[in-house]
This record gives structure tokens, sequence and C-alpha cells, in this order.
């Protein structure tokens, strides 16, 4: 393959999450698996991507906070969880599984840059 | 008992649980690790989430205990040893009657025979329980009275009550409603004598606080994602303990025998967890500038946090107001095999038919993307969410109600749904609950009146 495609994976492949509610205001902590990874986060999971994957939801606002000391991206989420944790009245109320809708958001990631991750790495018996 | 440790410029903090439903077997561990360790130490029960207080208010007025009602499972195991080592006992566990859980405490005290150990209630945080709480809050958030009033209102206290309680030679220290990170930051001003304006010292204790705030989330707990995030012995996952520094450093690491991880990887989760602005992380003790934050890999389970800068606390407290909310009536079945789906979606169909008027209702397939989906049914625009043909599909009905009545007559149908809906439907589920309703208010923090009693255990248990 040529040396500069761009492969397009999950933002799993290249990133971990955790998710937390407080009223009807999601955030969700987005952190790069290794430091050469963050420079794609900043560039390809912005305001205006997430904004789109939640739009179902109709979010009120969307920020993003850079945390490049770890390699880190805080996305806040106004009006996601329809009235938050005592009035929603999905089964996950408190929208704890929505880290993993953020995780799914496609990247593009230089076939260079992805090199082996660890789900790659050759099960051991 | 306390006065057996020295003063040092190193202090122990462990988490023993992290929310009301934690692990009873979790604390023991941290409180064994904390007594080999053998430097001034606390261990610190945060059990209270936004809604408890309101529950637990509820539970008094109908007759039930107002505290943590695990509050005897949580300490039973490490009270005894805690005692005997020094090492002091913080907890929220107190709920909607601090008082009632004190007197639990000094009986279990009394029991491993502490009969002279000093317990300390801290009061102050319930806004209804006097005149001038209720007037405070009706000049500050009027709106709490209407339709019927609130079922509970807290005010989050910061960690200066808690540090007097500790000063006055408290043992164990039992509150109400405080926030999260106070509770721990509290022992270490008590320790180090930081200052009320050491903003950044303040952010430091504020800050590993709130790494270990929810135990197990920061030591491997919630995390694991076998292949990409493996985690040893999760089944036994062990809570956390902080070494803090009198100048604020931080090392976050776990009791030796546990299972769990404590990595970058771990930290760097928690550390944003329930953050919104990182430059503006308010508590009611300092407000902490994240952004700063170095997280480092010192050794195997060991993990330095450094860089946490503070600036001045604000002038108002948060305080959260409850009230009795709707009904949620919640019913579910099951359809499997050829064409599974269909059949779930005709069962949908029939309920969506026959739902009472005057409910709010949402329409669920699970294994279909529920979770992601928005109430109206509209998924996010990703391939693949919906599956042709799963296997198994469950159908489910959530209704938001007025009335107790009106929720079981519309998740009633999902019972019914047994012999007059689609074919082979097996499994079903139903429940229909009260809910609490939370706002937010702010009160100027010089109002808020606090009070801390310390009573010998003897005295206490009557």
């Amino acid at each position: 393959m040529p040396r500069n495609e761009r492969i397009t994976v999950p933002l799993w492949r290249i990133a971990h999450a955790r998710a937390g509610d407080k009223g009807d205001v999601l955030n969700v902590g987005v952190f790069a698996r290794q430091p050469r990874f963050f420079s794609v986060l900043v560039e390809q999971v912005t305001e205006e991507r997430i904004a789109a994957l939640f739009a179902h939801r109709r979010p009120r606002a969307v920020r993003r906070h850079l945390l490049p000391k770890i390699e880190a991206l805080n996305l806040v989420l106004e009006g996601v969880l329809e009235g938050g944790v005592n009035r929603a009245l999905g089964l996950d109320a408190h929208g704890k599984t929505l880290s993993c809708l953020v995780l799914s958001l496609p990247v593009e990631v230089p076939a260079d840059l992805l090199g082996q991750t660890s789900a790659e790495r050759t099960p051991t018996a | 008992m306390s006065e057996g440790r020295p003063s040092a410029d190193l202090f122990l903090l462990g988490c023993g649980a992290g929310f009301s439903g934690d692990r009873t077997d979790a604390a023991l561990p941290v409180a064994e690790h904390l007594a080999r360790a053998g430097a001034p130490a606390a261990v610190v029960f945060e059990v209270l989430a936004e809604r408890t207080l309101a529950l637990a208010e509820l539970s008094r007025r109908s007759g039930g205990v107002g505290f943590e009602p695990r509050l005897r499972a949580y300490l039973e195991p490490v009270l005894g040893l805690c005692l005997q080592r020094g090492i002091r006992v913080i907890g929220n566990f107190g709920a909607a009657d601090p008082e009632g859980a004190a007197r639990v405490v000094a009986q279990m005290a009394c029991v491993s025979g502490w009969p002279g150990a000093r317990i300390a209630v801290v009061e102050g945080d319930d806004l209804l329980a006097d005149e001038a709480g209720r007037a405070l809050l009706a000049r500050h958030a009027p709106e709490a009275f209407a339709a019927g009033g609130p079922v509970a209102a807290h005010a989050y206290l910061g960690a200066g009550p808690l540090v007097e309680a500790l000063r006055a030679g408290a043992d164990v220290v039992v509150t109400g409603r405080v926030a999260d990170p106070s509770l721990f930051l509290a022992p270490l001003v008590h320790a180090f004598g930081w200052s009320e304006d050491a903003w950044d010292a303040l952010a430091a204790g504020a800050l590993a606080g709130h790494l270990l705030e929810c135990a197990a989330q920061v030591t491997g707990g919630y995390f694991a994602d076998p292949g990409m995030l493996d985690v040893p012995d999760l089944h036994a996952v062990g809570f956390p303990v902080a070494e803090v520094t009198r100048e604020g450093h931080i090392t976050v690491t776990k009791p030796p025998g546990t299972g769990g991880r404590v990595d970058r990887d771990t930290v760097r989760q928690q550390l944003l967890y329930e953050v919104h602005d990182p430059a503006a992380y308010v508590t009611p003790d300092v407000v902490l500038d994240l952004t700063q934050v170095e997280v480092r890999e010192s050794g195997p389970d060991r993990v330095e946090v450094t860089g946490a800068r503070g600036r001045p606390r604000p002038d108002r407290l948060k305080v959260l107001v409850c009230h009795e909310g709707d009904w949620l009536g919640e019913g579910e079945i099951t359809y499997a095999g050829p064409n599974a789906l269909a059949r779930a979606r005709l069962a949908l169909d029939v309920l969506r038919r026959r739902l009472p008027a005057g409910v709010r209702a949402r329409f669920d397939l699970l294994a279909c993307s529920a979770v992601f989906a928005a109430e109206d049914g509209s998924l996010p625009g990703l391939p693949g969410l919906v599956p042709d043909d799963p296997p198994e599909v469950r159908a489910r009905l959530a209704v938001s109600a007025p009335t107790r009545a009106l929720a079981q007559a519309a998740v009633d149908e999902v019972l019914a749904l047994y012999t007059c809906g689609p074919a082979a439907g097996g499994g079903v589920r139903t429940s229909v609950r009260m809910r609490v309703h939370t706002r937010e208010a702010f009160v100027p923090r010089e109002a808020v009146r606090t009070r801390v009693r310390v009573v010998e255990a003897r005295h206490a248990a009557e």
C-alpha cells in the first residue's frame, strides 16, 4: 500500500473514552491511545462532526476543550440526554453508553501512523 | 487513638466506596494498606448521588431510615481497624439523617471495643430543616416552592465544617450533602494546615478527591475493553489510595494484591469524568484548573499527578432541590428466531395503538441501537446500527405518567401481549416507580450555617 494512504477506521481504534452526565449535559472525555494519535483527534473530532453525529438528539450546544498535556479532548454536549436521568425514558438514561457512539465516529488515519494497535496483535492462545 | 499519629509531610487518602451501590468488601484492603503504610491517613466513603438524598428523605418519611441503608455493611469490616490505627473515617453516609447514622456508628464503635471513639456530625446542608434555611431558599429560588414544594433541598457544603470536626478530634465524621472532592480535601487541610486561600494546594487536594471519589473508576473499573484495554482480576478490583504531599504532589495507587490497574489511561479517564470546562471545575473550596495537569507513570500501579492550579472559591454554594416527579412505567418482552424483528415491531405497534391518553411514551427495539436512539426512535447517521435479521429482539415500552395508575395501565399492555400480541413473545418484565425531579439553585455561602457536634461513642449510642 502507498505510504501515505489514509485508512478509515472507527475512532475507537485510536482513542478510548468515558461519558459523564450532569442534568441534561453529557460530557465525553476522549483519550488518544498513543500520543501520535492526538493530532488526528484535534483535526477530525471537531465540534461540527460531533454535532452531526448527535443531530438526532438535537443538541443545544456542542463544545470541545483541548487538553494537550494528556492528549485528550473533552466534549460537552448540552440537551442530548432527553432531560437527564430523572426525565429521560431511554434504557440508559445517564447516557453512559454514548461514549461508544463517539468512538463509532469514522476517522481517517494515515496508514503509517496507525501502525499496529493492540487489537491487531496476534492473539496468544 | 488519633493522637498516636505524628504530623508529617505525607498523607494517605483511601476510598472506601464511590456510590451508594458500591462493593462492601473493597474498603478492607484499603484500610489494611493505610495501616501498613503508617503515615497519617483517612478512608473516605462517598455514597450520595444527586437523587440519593431525596430518595433517603422519602424513605425517612415513610418510616424507613434516612441514612445510607448499607452503612453497617460498609463500616463493619473496617471501623475497628481504623479506630485502632488512628485512620480517620469520613463519609456522607448520613444522607438525610446524619444524626441517625452517627448513632449507628457509635453503637458499632462500642461493640468493637472503642466506646471513647469521637463521632462528629456535620449538619447545615439541609435547608428545609429550619425556618432560616427555608427562608433562604425562598429568597434565592422561589420556584422551588411551586407545585407541592420540595421534597429535599441540600446545599453542597465544602471542606470547612469537616476540618472543624477533625480539629475537634473526630475519629469518624458523618455528613449529609458535601461536595464529593471536599470529603477528601478536608483531612488534607487538617493535616497540612493549608490556609483558606492556598488555592494551588487546595486545588491539588480537590483533584485528589476528584480522582478518588468514584472509587474503582480510577483503578480499572468501568474501563475494560477486551483486546484493547485489558484489566487483570477485574472481579477483585482494588479501590484507590492517593499519597498526597504537603506541596500537593499526588500519587494514585491501589492496595497490593488487589485486581485492577492504575496507569496513565485509567487516571486520564477519571480526570475528565463529569467535567465540563476543564479550566474551571467548580468546588465549594476552590475553582480547579485542570488544563496544565500532567499524568505520569512512576512505577507498577503508581501514577503521579501534578500541575493542578486553583482560583478563588465561589461566593455561592450550589443547592440541589428535589421534587416528587412523574411515574415511570417500563415493560419488556422478547421475540426470537425466524422473523423476530417483525414480530417485535408488531408488538410495539399494538402498544402504540393501545397507549392510554395523557402519557409520554418511548418504544425501543433492544438489540437494535436502543441506547443510541433519540426518544422518537431516530438513529445517528451511521451504517449497520439495525441488523436485518437479529436472532432475538426485546421490545420495550417506557412511559412517563402523572399518576401511578396511568403508568400501570400502560405497562399492563405489555403483559397482555402474552395472549393478545404477536406469536411467541416471552420473558415479560414490568415495573412502575416514582421519580424524583431535581433542579439547581445557588445561595450565598455565608448564609448557610453549618453545625459540627463531636460526641464520644458511649454518649452518642443511646
